[in-house]
């Protein structure tokens, strides 16, 4: 083939799929930005040009900025607690232990079932007086408890959901990591007369970081991604204790049909993606090489 | 998950004799992962073993309870007796109570269609990728590569829009279509398509195979693996997908499984959560049995497709 011939071919090999990829993904990201200077459009008033005015409703907003320090603490509260279960998920089923086939199975199941039908069931498990829960600290003879109804408890309550779904999924990465890494290194590490903490926290954990960056990355896009249990479960209540952004730009786009506004909500969260990516970029692309 | 390999009772005591026998079984080297050399055993082994029991009852324990819910009268639904009845009773009411079959059939068309478009679209952008040299190649591949983090899960209200004005709202097009060029799919491919040997590639071509033939007879059958595992992670992202088709869809004709059952757990069925719980084993049925079954692929699927 000729070398014009050659990029007529590759564009064309592209083209469908360019097509659609800037359909949904980069005009909507652009038009977003566009229509936060926008008012929202109103029976028969079409949308105007009100410059940052969005954005100062937003900077003025209190719900938002509960749901922007809901959503911080949410990642905080679960990214840690998953990527640490996980590891010890994995070290442990990696080991001989008695049933490590079913608990791998116990382990990872969670990840498969969708987040709705898992928040039902966790719905369920929370209910006052029925649920099991309450069955439980019922017997130790704890007081009732409320824990989605009441303020202090309902996010953290919706966090154990979140790490009970991602702990094992992200296990499935360290045990690849783990099965991978050579039995030299530990015959070696034997000889040298290392102990069994030391040769983890020395060899092992220095050969898993590239995987917990990965899980890492994959865990702060989910953070603030992922909102499916907060419809089910709580609806951002009580009193937007549990308000994340991406719920509360569902909220405002589509409960209240302020779509500037959401345009302008969508752009903080834009903006936060835009920087893990980043953050990914300067730390990750030196230690994982896309070839 | 993964089979054991032998069963290694035999623990080697020197290191000579050690390394005699690892040498001999390199095979289940990677199933022992950390070598036998650090593995618990005696006190350790066994305070390993019970906090990893521990950890898997309280991980199944919300399961096994949405289980005992569904299977049981509702008056035992909160009172554990080994004598309950067992019953598909919830279940009956609950497929009878929201057209559960609709969102089914919708569902499947939804996955079904998303993934052959995904594996159409992405398989000929990977193979640009990879084989071809053409200007605008790195930008264009960044392009992708925005998708990875600006997911169309986060775009939901210009997608809306979109939609409206393509007039596609409340279609199962509609749901699919914002996923189908897959950034993701595109780099798996990719990585997949660069580890075919060349040779093979210009052994086609010597033959008079156009590239598109090429692509067919030569790249594909060798990407079967990653194409089984993509179509694995596409398959349980899209089932279990909720808040765009919650936004998109509006009637019983679009709705998947996931939305339907929002619609009917949400609804005016007060809280009967024997038929609730039983609705939600219901819509994950499929998904859950096809795991069981599948359980290794499913596994080595969701590794191979995050080891990039």
């Amino acid at each position: 083939m000729t070398r014009s011939r050659e990029w007529l071919y590759a564009w064309l090999l592209l083209l469908p799929a360019t097509v659609l990829l800037v359909l949904f993904t980069h005009y909507p990201a652009v038009a977003n930005l566009w229509h936060s200077f926008f008012s929202t459009p109103k029976g028969a008033r079409p949308a105007t040009f009100v410059g940052l005015e969005n954005y100062r409703t937003l900077f003025d907003d209190p719900i938002f900025w509960k749901a922007f320090a809901n959503n911080l603490w949410y990642a905080l509260g679960t990214i840690p607690l998953s990527i640490v279960l996980a590891l010890v998920m994995a070290v442990w089923v990696n080991d001989r232990i008695a049933g490590r086939g079913l608990l791998r199975l116990a382990y990872f199941t969670p990840t498969i079932l969708p987040m709705i039908a898992v928040a039902n069931i966790w719905l369920f498990f929370y209910t006052p007086e029925y649920g099991l829960l309450e069955q439980v600290t019922g017997a130790f003879g704890l007081p009732r408890h409320n824990w989605l109804g009441s303020k202090s408890t309902a996010l953290s309550a919706l966090m154990v959901v979140t790490v009970w779904k991602e702990a094992g999924f992200f296990m499935i990465f360290y045990l690849a990591a783990l099965q991978s890494m050579s039995p030299h290194l530990a015959e070696a590490a034997a000889i040298e007369g290392a102990s069994r903490w030391y040769f983890f926290r020395r060899v092992t954990l220095p050969l898993l970081m590239p995987t917990t960056l990965f899980v890492l990355v994959n865990a702060v896009i989910n953070a603030f991604r992922l909102v499916d249990h907060i419809v089910v479960m709580t609806r951002g209540g009580p009193d937007n204790a549990t308000a994340l952004l991406l719920y509360y730009i569902y909220e405002i786009g589509f409960r209240f049909w302020d779509s500037a506004y959401a345009a302008a909500l969508t752009m903080v969260l834009l903006v936060l993606l835009g920087l893990v990516a980043l953050a990914q970029f300067v730390f990750l692309e030196r230690r994982t090489h896309y070839q | 998950m993964s089979a054991a390999g032998p069963p290694q009772s035999a623990r080697p005591l020197g290191g000579a004799a050690r390394s005699a026998v690892r040498g001999g079984r390199m095979s289940t080297a990677s199933e022992a992962g950390i070598s036998s050399v650090y593995a618990p055993r005696g006190f350790g082994l066994a305070l390993e073993t019970v906090g990893a029991w521990v950890l898997g009852i309280l991980w199944v324990l919300p399961l096994a309870y949405a289980f005992w819910t569904a299977f049981h009268p509702p008056e035992f639904s909160t009172h554990f007796v080994l004598s309950a009845p067992l019953t598909l009773d919830n279940f009956v009411k609950a497929w009878h109570a929201a057209p559960f079959a609709r969102y089914f059939l919708n569902t499947t068309l939804l996955v079904t269609m998303v993934l052959v478009a995904q594996l159409v679209l992405v398989t000929l952008a990977a193979y640009a990728f990879a084989r071809f040299e053409f200007p605008g190649r790195n930008v264009l591949f960044a392009l992708v590569l925005v998708q990875l983090m600006i997911m169309p899960d986060v775009l939901i209200v210009e997608n809306y829009r979109t939609m409206t004005a393509l007039g596609l709202k409340d279609t199962i097009l509609a749901i699919g279509l914002p996923y189908v060029a897959s950034a993701f799919g595109i780099f798996l491919l990719r990585q997949t398509f660069k580890t075919v040997p060349r040779e093979l590639d210009e052994a086609a071509r010597v033959e008079g195979c156009t590239p598109l033939q090429t692509l067919w007879k030569v790249y594909v059958p060798l990407a079967r693996p990653t194409y089984l595992a993509y179509a694995l992670v596409s398959v349980s992202y899209h089932w279990n997908n909720f808040l765009w088709p919650l936004i998109i869809t509006n009637s019983v004709e679009s709705r998947p499984v996931t939305v339907g059952l929002q619609v009917f757990s949400a609804g005016d069925q007060g809280i009967d959560w024997s038929i609730i719980t039983a609705a939600t084993l219901l819509s994950t049925g499929p998904l859950l049995v096809a795991f069981l079954l599948f359980q290794r692929q499913f596994v080595q699927s969701f590794m191979r497709a995050g080891i990039r």
